[in-house]
């Protein structure tokens, strides 16, 4: 209700800013003639900035402080002993029914006279500091709106002005990027250090057992936390991931971009890249209910044993997410290496596979290389598919057809539902992240220069 | 030269020959290469079919659902309650409520089941034994509550008889559907036999009729009745989570990419910039949701499992990505336009607002479409603010617990009742599915609509 009130007065107050500056410009050029540096809208719009900035800022204010100052309010409207007498619980509850009784609800139950009072009290305190606070909203926002009119003239640069917030409004939300970027950092790293001092780095980097104990179980004996199982995990089902994308990705680029027909390129291309706007959650729901199964199956037939959920189930599915990725990026990057070298090859009489195999694909190979890079990093973080195919088994194994589990598995198992940051139980969660962000980070960097490099190479 | 010349004819013949053998080979090679290639190409065609027949293999039986039609009495000897409360003059607000709300829990305290059974037993053919508790196996847990809602509703059906739909059991529904072989033996079966053998005659008298299961989209996520149990807290949470993302992520992103491509100095802070954007598009999603949980919640005390968390969360997933595609939209204006908007006397923010953008505004529109739509379907972030939370209510505001579309189907397929809910969870996959594909449609729609006109 407040909030639209406020609201409200402030679009008013804003629209009649605007006017009021529009049309003192827009009389400047009919009454004198004369050449005025802005037109009129440019001023409309700096009175109205004028306007908005300090009304904000008391709004901000009111917005932060209220809740603190009106809760202090009530309380002291209580008499000493009732407060005294109260526990926390009780004290909120007490609070509850003086609100009540101050928004004109009612309470169940007999009124005692002191909280009559402290309710009527409060409901007088509540409209007096709303009034008090549009008040002053609207009372600097006509300061401002006074002030700025006033020095409308035919000589203000108010476009500049304008253009001025603006830009700093632009800079503000460039900034944003940088502060996601610095935001992950601080919190990764923070919350990692205070992880280390559970655990020492040596144990966690180089550790091969993860075994993290319940904090039920008591703070003396905090579990092991060794990364080595859950990293050999992740790599494994990145590489699996890789050896079903790289090929059919690779050749599926190729023969789009090299042999197929226009018409088949505009409708094979969108299909195949549906792979990639699927989320994550339904290629995890496929792995487990259909490609699981499916394997074990198939290994009882030849007579392996095979788990539903294994690293190789969760590799190859994430492998056919990654198909459209990297099918795409090579498909860029053939694309950008010069006609003229195939051409010259085709001139010394090469059959088409052999100018890609000889000379398209070494000419491509930076870029492509680079692609890679950047699919090993979506694989290595990728989520849902493993936390529901890979069989959550960190344990320090070599065999592909048995459960795992990952970085990231490990990360939704130790955060998730938990809030409290003081165990090493949920701590540990920030220093895996922190590895996987390193790990991502690196790979990416390294890719994106590669792709960089091999773009201005042929440019 | 003679000598040569006259050599010529059977080192001719020789190379021929050679060159032929390794045409062959070449030519061998060049199939080989080609057939690898349309092999990928149909692998990849294959994957995306296999996929989608999976789930609408599965999905597409949910959306049918059995109920049962029963011809419910509300018998006044099983309803003895207090006539409901009448608001008098001087009434607070509080104190109605207060005498509703006990008036209501006292009709909650009845036997509602009583009523069910009775109704159900005036369906069963003469003779048939069944006792009590496997009859009401036949039923949803949650029909006591929705005969009991009908006379909270009206307390003047008291004695009469209503004609109500109900939902069958999640039990009752997959025996009706044949999800669970008829063959096995009665361990192993999840009804008695007497419930099964009735359930098969209510369906040949019409009593159990296969029905749209508009409880998938009216209904909260619910436990105790998972036949009952629906996406609408999870289409509503994943709903203000778009919002949150499109009105926060469409003008921070479009404003910081203009400021990189048209103000921004070329030096080496806009270098790095550009460089932690880049990397920005590729940081793992789980990473954010670190974030959220250390920053969002821990820091800023954000409420927990509240669309509010969820949307700014995925509101930084999203910036990188509209970023740069609206940076490769302003990069692929015409300078042409530039410069005739400069030459005209523009100003350098005139010539970016009247005349650069609104010719990006397709790309733009698209870039946001699409990241949306990413957004829509991700589910790890969220898990770590704490969004797989059991809720069962409709989110009002986004500060209110919720759930979403995509986490509702992580914590689904959880469910042990696996006969039924992967059927459900493929179902709801199904309308993720169709509000992305709905979502990109859009954006090839607007996006050919909107450059024709330009």
């Amino acid at each position: 209700m407040n909030t639209t009130i406020a609201a409200g007065l402030l679009l008013v107050l804003l629209g009649l800013a605007y006017h009021l500056g529009w049309s003192k410009s827009r009389a400047l050029v009919t009454s004198d003639g004369q050449r005025v540096h802005s037109r009129p809208h440019y001023h409309g719009a700096l009175v109205a900035l004028w306007t908005l900035i300090p009304a904000l800022l008391v709004l901000a204010i009111w917005a932060f402080f209220s809740p603190g100052v009106t809760h202090w309010f009530t309380v002291s409207q209580l008499p000493a002993d009732v407060v005294a007498s109260l526990d926390q619980l009780g004290l909120n509850a007490q609070l509850q029914r003086i609100r009540d009784i101050a928004s004109g609800f009612g309470v169940t139950g007999e009124i005692q006279p002191f909280e009559q009072a402290a309710g009527n009290n409060l409901g007088r305190f509540q409209l007096l500091s709303f009034l008090i606070m549009i008040g002053a909203a609207a009372g600097l926002g006509i300061l401002g709106l006074t002030f700025a009119r006033k020095r409308i003239s035919p000589r203000l640069r108010a476009r500049n002005e304008v253009e001025r917030a603006i830009s700093l409004a632009l800079i503000a939300c460039s900034a944003v990027a940088i502060l996601t970027t610095l935001g992950i950092v601080a919190s990764l790293v923070t919350e990692a250090f205070r992880f280390f001092t559970f655990v020492s780095p040596a144990d966690f980097f180089f550790g091969t057992v993860w075994a993290p104990k319940f904090s039920s179980t008591g703070a003396g004996d905090a579990g092991q936390y060794g990364l080595l199982p859950l990293l050999t995990g992740t790599l494994m089902i990145s590489a699996i991931a890789m050896l079903v994308a790289v090929p059919i990705g690779l050749m599926t680029a190729i023969y789009l971009s090299q042999y197929a027909h226009r018409s088949v390129r505009a409708v094979v291309k969108p299909i195949v890249e549906i792979l990639a706007g699927i989320p994550t959650i339904v290629y995890g729901f496929f792995a487990l209910v259909t490609v699981g199964p499916f394997l074990r199956n198939l290994g009882d037939a030849i007579g392996l044993s095979i788990s539903a959920t294994s690293a190789l189930t969760a590799g190859l599915v994430m492998g056919v997410m990654i198909i459209p990725f990297i099918s795409s990026l090579s498909d860029d990057i053939l694309n950008q290496v010069p006609r003229t070298l195939r051409d010259g090859a085709y001139g010394l009489g090469a059959t088409q596979s052999e100018t890609i195999r000889n000379v398209l694909l070494p000419a491509a190979l930076p870029g492509i290389v680079g692609a890679f890079l950047l699919a090993v990093s979506r694989a290595i973080g990728e989520t849902m598919i493993v936390v529901l195919a890979a069989g959550n088994a960190p344990i320090l194994r070599g065999n592909p057809l048995e459960p795992v589990s990952t970085i990231t598995v490990s990360i939704v198992n130790q955060l998730t539902g938990d809030t409290d940051f003081t165990g090493p139980q949920s701590l540990v969660a920030f220093a895996l992240g922190l590895t996987l962000f390193v790990m991502t980070l690196c790979l990416n960097i390294v890719a994106l220069y590669i792709v960089r490099r091999f773009r201005e190479q042929y440019e | 030269m003679t000598d040569q010349s006259y050599s010529a004819p059977a080192d001719a013949v020789a190379r021929r020959a050679a060159v032929r053998a390794g045409l062959k080979r070449r030519h061998l090679g060049e199939r080989i290469f080609r057939v690898s290639g349309i092999v990928a190409i149909v692998l990849a065609l294959g994957f995306v079919a296999m996929l989608f027949t999976d789930v609408l293999r599965k999905g597409i039986p949910a959306f049918t659902q059995a109920n049962i039609t029963l011809d419910v009495t509300f018998d006044p000897e099983v309803i003895k309650v207090d006539p409901a409360p009448v608001r008098t003059e001087g009434q607070s607000d509080a104190e109605y409520r207060a005498a509703r709300l006990g008036w209501e829990r006292q009709v909650a305290m009845l036997n509602w089941n009583r009523i069910i059974e009775a109704s159900l037993r005036a369906a069963v053919p003469e003779g048939f034994e069944i006792d009590s508790r496997q009859i009401l196996t036949i039923p949803e847990t949650d029909a006591r509550h929705r005969v009991r809602e009908i006379f909270v509703n009206d307390p003047s059906v008291l004695g009469q008889t209503r004609t109500v739909t109900l939902l069958a059991s999640a039990n009752t529904d997959n025996w009706a559907k044949g999800n669970i072989n008829r063959d096995l033996g009665d361990a192993q079966q999840q009804l008695s036999a007497p419930a099964r053998t009735l359930i098969d005659a209510f369906e040949q008298e019409g009593i159990i009729t296969q029905g749209f299961a508009w409880s998938l989209f009216t209904n909260v996520d619910s436990r105790s009745s998972p036949a009952a149990a629906g996406l609408l807290g999870a289409l509503m949470g994943s709903l203000w989570m778009m919002l949150i993302v499109v009105v926060l992520a469409v003008p921070i992103g479009v404003g910081s990419a203009i400021y990189l491509e048209e103000f921004a100095p070329k030096s080496r802070f806009t270098d790095l910039i550009e460089v932690n954007i880049n990397n920005l598009a590729a940081v793992p999603s789980i990473v954010f949701g670190l974030l959220g949980a250390a920053v969002f919640i821990n820091w800023f005390h954000l409420p927990l499992s509240a669309p509010l968390a969820g949307g700014l969360v995925l509101t930084l997933m999203t910036l990188p990505t509209i970023i740069i595609a609206t940076r490769a939209a302003l990069r692929g204006v015409s300078p042409a336009l530039r410069q005739g908007a400069l030459g005209m006397g523009a100003s350098r923010t005139q010539m970016v607002f009247h005349h650069v953008l609104p010719v990006t505004f397709p790309s733009i529109l698209t870039a946001t479409i699409i990241g949306v739509a990413q957004a829509l379907g991700e589910t790890a972030p969220l898990l770590l603010i704490g969004m797989n939370a059991f809720v069962a209510a409709v989110p009002a505001t986004p500060v209110e617990q919720a759930t979403a579309l995509p986490v509702q189907i992580f914590l689904w397929q959880a469910n042990e009742n696996r006969n039924f809910f992967e059927a459900r969870t493929s179902a709801a996959i199904m309308v993720l599915l169709a509000f992305m594909i709905t979502l990109n449609a859009i954006a090839i729609f607007l996006r050919s609509r909107l450059e024709k006109r330009a």
